[in-house]
């Protein structure tokens, strides 16, 4: 299962959860698993969450593959000026 | 999933050189059209009524004698707009709330800021337009104000929004705040951290908000059309999201809006929101004219969104021997009047230069009776980094550090856990701070009053959705159509270049354009450093596909295996393999053959870039301190920046030298200015100071490449980072000077002289 980790300021929306272990194979897949799990995280995922898999930063990338031992962790969307 | 190109060293012919950039002589001849040059026939101008009042509830608005008078031909007021729900909707890869949007640009039930949109009207003529908005009656109950972020957040200060309630804090509060949101970033374990440091240091310090200084005011002319159809040309960083933000507002399908960006006078995260475009739409389709605004320079300050002003704390832990244990800051930053401060984006960037073990960062979204704030290069950064970077400065001289080794003893470097999320891939920090040490500007000797400060900046670097399409014409010349906007910093030559290179071709046969929306499909906003990366790298995908399908067109005309034919030096060469030989083709032969052998020849890119590599700067400034004026003069200033890989190496060294210009100005001058009845004081550059071509000195740049593994020329981007340092490189270079640390912004004549004489009155 991937190994997914949450930005500290997500914690009001999962109870203070910020580590947890998924059976996903993509972003899409992590974002609906994750909203059923903690439904006040659900409009934060859809407001603009980014995640790193492995280091590696993705932004809008749904269908992007997330590996049985992937590393995933949620932080906000980076814009700019 | 990912289709990235990943970084290959190669020997470059054209990358890396310095031709002139395509829009170069329409810009020095004056033949270049910006946002106000455009007109068509049988337009009106149209002129927006704004806010008198900090903040007041909106009791009644009268057009009708505004619509009596000969010449005004439409109005529009909140009666013209639909409501929009107060929740986040997705619209152009941004997630917005429209109900603020839609109050933003025409208020509803309240005016929140001096300037405020309550009318916009169309008529034959400017005296005439600004005639009617002396017609319109308003009443108004008004209500008390706040423009303090710290006045803002405390309890009993006036409400902005009576329905606003803090998020991100558990349990939800009971009552409503005009902090909108908290959030907090952070590792480790802070009360051991500071307990294991020897030294700590806590300070805190204020900012102003300061506008992007952009010289071309907001202008667009928007022309509806009998059959539903709108065109729209405008002065934007991003006309795809212009369009579907305007779509949104006036519920109108997407395709139906057609935007033609124009050329644009600067921007600098100004121009990635709209204001008059839905306006200039909606009173065109009530009028059935075209109808032209362009705003005024009052206007520009009084309506459009500066960065935000601040209040920064910051607390730095650390062993004498120079390791930093602990760091914490807290952020409260105003966002105007609706939320959506980048607050996130410098909570992120406030300490990530540094490898910290134990870190917490808190930040506050504080609404406050100002313009809602807009993005300006490296959206919020500049200012933790002015609170941050003072402290790192003041903890080397309090260890007897040199302010360079001491970060170099805490330097994030490659595999550096961020407190934000991920850890960092290959970063230039360490090398962009080993050439400003080794820089002789560093040793250079100092005079009297003079003094010396250094700082560094971090920024993200972006992706996003971007599109383009390269074209082969009948001649062989090519003509490359993007999605990204260029905001004149010189990328339009920076992506032809890169397609030049891959072809194999001179730059000069490359002619890039930026397409109209209803050209290409969707393209994000040239915004957080993402355009020479992620415009840069479809490009390339683009270049690829067309070598790829000349190959193949070759294979056919020459009858020989597709693998036979390689793409060299410009032209369809045999293969070194020696599948088969054939008489090389060149892209011009290929071309003219093109018609009669299968059609045209193109690429095309659509893509979501992913990969973007943080960039960092360390910035040397020496100044020199009037003591008997409080004037500060930068008298050298070198900025240091890894990038990546430079494309056009003169037009990074212009971003580079032009963010430490608006830094420099943030530092020493600039500031909104309200009075006590909350209106701005000073909405134009006499009364609000930008730096002008006499009060800086050269600025020296030196360019580090560390590539980027994740893009085909080891891209990273440089515009937001070099507007980071300045104001805490400035800082210290006043205190290296004078001994006094400043930490309240602008560092202008009067603070500075009341600083120096507290100072002499403290010393008795």
């Amino acid at each position: 299962m991937a190994r997914i980790a949450l930005s500290s300021s997500l914690a009001p929306y999962t109870d203070g959860v910020l580590e947890l272990e998924l059976e996903v194979a993509n972003v899409r897949q992590l974002f609906q698993a994750l909203g059923e799990r903690y439904p006040e995280l659900r409009s934060h995922l859809e407001a603009g969450i980014a995640v790193a898999i492995d280091n590696e930063i993705y932004q809008d990338a749904l269908l992007q593959p997330i590996d049985r031992d992937s590393e995933v962790i949620l932080i906000t969307k980076i814009a700019g000026g | 999933m990912s289709t990235m190109l990943k970084y290959q060293e190669k020997e470059l012919k054209i990358v890396g050189t310095r031709p002139l950039r395509p829009d170069g002589v329409d810009k020095v001849t004056g033949r270049a059209r910006f946002g106000a040059d455009y007109n068509l026939p049988g337009q009106l101008i149209g002129k927006v009524l704004r806010s008198p009042h900090a903040h007041a509830r909106i009791k009644s608005i009268d057009t009708s004698a505004a619509l009596a008078l000969p010449g005004v031909k439409a109005v529009v007021t909140r009666e013209d707009f639909a409501e929009m729900p107060d929740e986040m909707a997705a619209v152009g890869e941004l997630m917005i709330n429209f109900r603020d949007v839609t109050r933003n640009m025409m208020a509803r039930e309240k005016v929140l800021y001096d300037g405020h949109p309550l009318a916009a009207v169309a008529a034959v003529s400017e005296s005439v337009a600004r005639a009617a908005l002396a017609l319109i009656k308003v009443e108004y109950e008004i209500l008390p104000h706040v423009i303090d972020v710290v006045a803002a957040m405390k309890a009993g200060a006036p409400l902005l929004n009576e329905k606003q309630y803090t998020a991100g804090v558990k349990p939800k509060p009971d009552h409503p705040s005009n902090v909108a949101k908290r959030l907090e970033y952070g590792h480790g374990d802070l009360a051991a951290g500071f307990k294991q440091a020897e030294v700590i240091i806590e300070r805190e310090f204020n900012t102003k908000p300061v506008h992007q200084g952009y010289i071309e005011p907001q202008a667009c002319l928007a022309s509806y059309s009998a059959d539903g159809q709108a065109e729209l040309w405008t002065s934007t960083q991003g006309h795809f999201v212009f369009r579907a933000q305007c779509a949104k507002v006036l519920q109108m399908e997407v395709s139906r809006i057609r935007v033609t960006p124009t050329e644009i006078g600067g921007g600098f995260g100004g121009k990635n929101n709209i204001y008059n475009e839905p306006l200039a739409i909606a009173l065109s389709r009530k009028s059935n004219r075209p109808v032209k605004m362009v705003t005024t320079r009052e206007e520009v300050f009084r309506g459009t969104g500066p960065t935000p002003g601040a209040n920064v704390k910051v607390k730095i832990g650390c062993t004498r021997d120079g390791k930093i244990t602990a760091a914490e800051a807290e952020l409260n930053f105003q966002a105007g009047a609706f939320p959506g401060s980048p607050v996130n984006q410098a909570s992120m960037c406030a300490f990530t230069r540094y490898d910290l073990a134990n870190v917490r960062v808190v930040g506050h979204d504080v609404t406050v009776n100002r313009p809602k704030v807009a993005a300006y290069r490296a959206p919020g950064a500049p200012i933790a980094v002015f609170g941050v970077e003072s402290v790192i400065d003041e903890m080397a001289k309090k260890l007897g550090m040199d302010p360079i080794d001491f970060r170099l003893k805490n330097a994030a470097k490659e595999g550096t856990q961020t407190y934000y999320g991920p850890k960092l891939g290959p970063v230039g920090y360490v090398q962009t701070l080993e050439a400003a040490r080794a820089h002789p500007h560093y040793r250079a000797p100092l005079g009297p009053n003079q003094g010396r400060g250094v700082a560094t900046g971090f920024w993200f670097n972006i992706g996003n959705e971007t599109t383009c399409s390269l074209n082969l014409q009948e001649d062989g010349t090519l003509t490359l159509m993007l999605g990204t906007i260029d905001v004149a910093g010189g990328s339009r030559a920076s992506m032809a270049m890169m397609v030049a290179e891959e072809l194999g071709v001179e730059f000069e046969r490359v002619r890039p354009i930026v397409g109209d929306t209803s050209s290409l499909g969707f393209n994000f906003l040239t915004a957080g450093s993402r355009s020479t990366f992620a415009s840069g790298m479809a490009c390339v995908i683009a270049a690829r596909q067309m070598i790829e399908k000349l190959r193949q067109r070759v294979a056919k005309i020459r009858e020989v295996p597709a693998e036979a034919v390689a793409w060299k030096d410009g032209r369809a060469q045999p293969a070194d393999a020696g599948v088969a030989q054939f008489a090389p083709m060149t892209l011009a032969e290929i071309a003219r053959m093109g018609g009669k052998t299968g059609g045209t020849i193109a690429g095309h890119a659509e893509i979501n870039a992913q990969g973007a590599g943080p960039g960092f700067g360390a910035h040397i400034v020496d100044v020199e301190v009037d003591k008997q004026t409080g004037a500060v003069k930068i008298l050298r200033y070198t900025v240091v920046q890894d990038v990546g890989k430079a494309i056009h190496p003169a037009y990074v060294e212009g971003q580079m030298q032009g963010g430490a210009a608006q830094g420099i100005g943030w530092a020493l001058n600039e500031e909104y200015v309200y009075g006590d009845d909350g209106i701005l004081q000073n909405p134009g550059f006499l009364d609000y100071r930008i730096p002008v071509a006499s009060d800086l000195p050269r600025i020296d740049t030196v360019i580090v490449e560390v590539p980027n593994p994740n893009h085909p020329y080891g891209v990273r981007g440089c515009g937001e980072v070099p507007i980071i340092p300045p104001m805490a490189a400035i800082a210290n270079a006043i205190e290296n000077a004078t001994g006094l640390r400043l930490r309240e912004q602008p560092f202008s004549p009067p603070r500075v002289l009341k600083a120096i004489d507290d100072a002499a009155a403290a010393k008795g």
